[in-house]
């Protein structure tokens, strides 16, 4: 059968594909219908989202404090739901097709009940943007109760999450076909094991939000009289943090993805990278734990296990990926060539290219930034230093920002000629947009942990207490920090703002790609000098790989002392229990 | 698709074994099921057993 | 490649670097430290958190911080009593919005049990500037042993957004010799 057949029927289904100029693959046109419509939503989301976390970093500003304390709540609320949940998930369900219909070969299941899914996303955000725009419903993302919003408020969320589940199953319905019908053979490829981790994470994200949702929708109605507290977090959080960790399984199958469609680069090895993931699948959720380490009613020994992902297996995991993603870059690049020194690899890596350096910024600035930050502040002792503090924002603006934001824009950067099928607009621009996006990211991060060091508290719209009947005052160096805050958001903000108008500048009125120009637009990439097919699997050849090396070493050293100053901060503490 | 199709059959044919490991990396069914099931128990079920047990303050 | 199946068919059987298995190994070891570390501080360290709770009305708990303020109250400060228990003695504080009640004065180097609760909604104590954050729940009296080791004049923030006078929710603790 020809590959270029518009047409293929299977199994008595007919569905439409067209040939990709750049791997020959065949493109399901439903599928990639679906992934335009969620990258789209995504982005969309994005920007409202973003805006409004510039204004939470105006206003945290003390020299600025640009709203109002209702306006500041408000848009807080919206800032959340919008890029913590609403962004990253609409993404996440175009990585998901992508990664099962695109990179199996083969055609998306039931794209009818794809296209549900995306409509009760869309109106399951849209309810809930609304409840909050129209000012009852500033009960901040996590709503603890018994504070309690509008029902449309839950009832909106309620409706994102059914539409998101649709999503995974039709992820699940995919592989399936794909292993009936042969499109791949022996395992699924490592990305596409990134993205079923992702997907059974958010099975249990999704259907633990479900059971605390629906009885607080339905409690908001008047139909339950009362929701426990704590019972409301335990469950709240199980969906709360383990929607960050679909995040964290999308965003290291992206970060195996880009070297591998830019570099050519191959996992070190199958059997240590899809193990680390299987510490994942198993262990990440357990995470939701570091929310609940102050909470009065849960022991300790749960408390201990549970916030240590069992002994720090997922962690264990995640070392794994920090050391099996530079080195298989580092494999690569020798292979290509790049075989002088330690860095020549690093040095000559393309840079240039907004896919490949927002990939790499986004590795290094999670692990330093938010890997380290959210090992130290799930630590169940040294978390009663830090509950609550902006060190949290601190903390997950690292993971979730720079990241996971920046890793799922640098991937926008290829999806945009393989999928949109049109060219990256403006390129010199998009090559600073990584790096603008990236310094701004780390600079909330950094800067809100170094105001949660010393005490000021998240969520809290005037840290003068100027109308409080006791007066207290935060050390002037948090005001710096906050300060500096603001100017990293401002920073982030350029840099989101212009990934937001490259993108759609680029899907509008980008020039089409096709057989003729479909690598360079994928932006540049280094000069191949040596063929990959002399070796099976990334390593062969290759063991020794001294630049993965010193990275990995820098960061354990960084990781060990840090871990060690927040112990003594601790010791120094008032004597509890 | 037929040519996928005609390799696998002959790989098919020579029985490889392929180690528990890999087979259960394999099974994504199963993967799911334990992914869902451990976190339910640890963490959801643990935690729930402890709230209901919060003693009646005096 | 990372975006194809994986080139050999039994690839558990690849061989793994050495410099991986290094790395998984430290790795795993530098977990396992890190858990007992939080193991250890509950048996040798000062500062693990109360697991003493107990289920309470806001009704009667709100009638135990009256009778405790009652019984120690010393003065009031901008309308606010302030009690001073002896040392060692149950010390309450309730949280409502959007105030901490009452005021307490405590002896450095003594130990106390001090009771937290709210009377609606959520809140956060974090006793500043020492740093110590604390989640305070309606319908739950939590009881932590405290001991200050600094004198002074210490402020309790509200650190769980409570509703729109979150941030003038701050209340009082001094510490004297
Ligand atoms: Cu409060």
């Amino acid at each position: 059968m020809s590959i270029t057949a518009d047409t293929t029927v299977i199994g008595g289904i007919a569905a439409k594909f067209r040939t990709c100029p750049a791997t020959g693959l065949q493109v399901d046109l439903a599928a990639e219908r679906l992934i335009k419509a969620n990258a789209v939503a995504a982005i969309v989301f994005l920007a409202i989202g973003g805006l409004f976390g510039l204004l939470v970093a105006l206003t945290r500003w003390p020299a600025v404090h640009l709203l109002s304390s209702d306006m500041f709540y408000l848009v807080l609320t919206a800032h959340g739901l919008d890029v913590l949940l609403v962004w990253i998930i609409f993404f996440e369900m175009a990585v998901l097709y992508f990664a099962s219909a695109i990179i199996l070969n083969c055609r998306l299941a039931a794209p009818r009940i794809g296209w549900l899914g995306f409509a009760l996303m869309l109106v399951g955000a849209l309810l809930t943007n609304v409840t909050v725009l129209q000012g009852d419903a500033s009960v901040m993302f996590t709503s603890y109760v018994p504070m309690q919003a509008p029902p449309n408020f839950y009832l909106g969320l309620i409706l994102f999450a059914v539409g998101a589940l649709l999503g995974c199953f039709i992820f699940l319905g995919t592989l399936v076909i794909a292993k009936e019908e042969k499109t791949y053979e022996g395992s699924i490829p490592l990305v596409t094991f990134g993205a079923l981790t992702a997907c059974i994470i958010a099975v249990f994200t999704i259907a633990s939000g479900a059971i605390i949702l629906i009885p607080t929708w339905l409690w908001s109605l008047g139909y339950i009289s009362h929701i426990d507290t704590v019972m409301y977090k335990l469950v709240w959080w199980a969906m709360g943090h383990s929607s960050q960790q679909i995040n964290m399984a999308a965003q290291v199958a992206i970060w195996y993805a880009i070297p591998a469609m830019l570099l050519g680069a191959k996992p070190l090895s199958e059997k240590v990278s899809r193990s680390a993931f299987l510490m994942y699948i198993l262990f990440l959720q357990l995470a939701s734990a570091h929310h609940m380490l102050v909470e009065p009613g849960i022991s300790s020994e749960w408390k201990v296990f549970n916030t240590s992902y069992a002994i720090y297996l997922a962690v264990l995991g995640s070392m794994i990926h920090g050391m099996s993603i530079p080195g298989a870059i580092e494999a690569a690049q020798r292979r290509n060539g790049f075989t002088n020194g330690v860095f020549e690899w690093l040095r000559r890596a393309p840079w240039g290219n907004p896919a490949f350096a927002g990939m790499f910024l986004s590795l290094v600035l999670f692990g330093f930034l938010g890997g380290i930050s959210g090992v130290v502040l799930g630590t169940e002792q040294i978390n009663i230093m830090l509950h609550n503090t902006l060190y949290v924002p601190g903390h997950f603006h690292a993971t979730v920002v720079a990241g996971t934001t920046l890793a799922f824009m640098a991937i926008t950067y290829l999806l945009v000629p393989l999928i949109f099928q049109r060219e990256i607009i403006w390129p010199r621009l998009a090559k600073w947009q990584p790096y603008l996006f990236g310094l701004g990211a780390a600079g909330i991060s950094l800067f809100m942990m170094g105001a949660g060091t010393l005490g000021v508290s998240r969520r809290h719209w005037d840290i003068t207490f100027s109308d409080a009947a006791l007066s207290f005052d935060y050390p002037p160096a948090a005001f710096l920090m906050l300060g500096l805050n603001g100017l990293s958001g401002i920073l982030a903000a350029i840099g989101g703002g212009l990934f937001v108008v490259i993108i759609v500048a680029s899907v509008l009125f980008g020039k089409k790609v096709d057989a003729s120009n479909v690598v360079a637009a994928l932006g540049p990439t280094p000069q191949k000098q040596m063929s990959d097919t002399v070796s099976t699997y990334g390593s062969a050849g290759t063991f020794h790989l001294p630049g993965t090396y010193i990275l990995v070493s820098i960061f354990f050293t960084a990781f060990v002392l840090y871990y060690f100053v927040n112990w003594k901060y601790l010791s120094e503490l008032w004597q509890l229990g | 698709m037929a040519k996928a199709k005609s390799e696998t059959t002959t790989a098919a044919e020579q029985p490889q074994r392929i180690p528990a490991m890999q087979r259960l990396l394999d099974n994504h069914f199963l993967l799911l099921f334990i992914g869902v099931v451990v976190p339910t128990v640890l963490y959801l079920l643990w935690g729930v057993m402890e709230l209901s047990q919060i003693p009646i303050a005096e | 490649m990372a975006l194809t199946s994986p080139e050999s068919k039994v690839w558990w059987n690849e061989p793994v670097g050495r410099a991986e298995l290094t790395w998984i190994a430290i790795a795993f070891l530098w977990g396992v430290f890190m858990f007992s570390m939080m193991v250890w501080w509950h048996l040798e360290g000062n500062q693990n958190l109360s697991n003493e709770v107990y289920r309470v009305s806001p009704a009667k708990f709100e009638a135990k911080v009256e009778a405790f303020t009652e019984k120690y109250k010393v003065r009031e400060e901008a309308d606010i009593p302030v009690a001073k228990p002896e040392p060692g003695a149950d010390v309450y504080m309730l949280s409502r919005l959007w105030e901490w009640w009452p005021i307490l004065e405590l002896k450095k180097g003594q130990t106390y049990r001090l009771h937290l609760s709210s009377m609606d909604w959520q809140h956060g104590f974090s006793l500043q500037p020492v740093n110590i954050n604390i989640q305070v729940h309606p319908n739950l009296e939590h009881v932590i042993t405290l001991t200050p080791t600094q004198t002074g004049e210490f402020s309790v923030v509200c650190n769980e957004f409570c509703g729109v006078g979150h941030h003038t929710m701050v209340g009082r603790i001094h510490v004297v010799d």
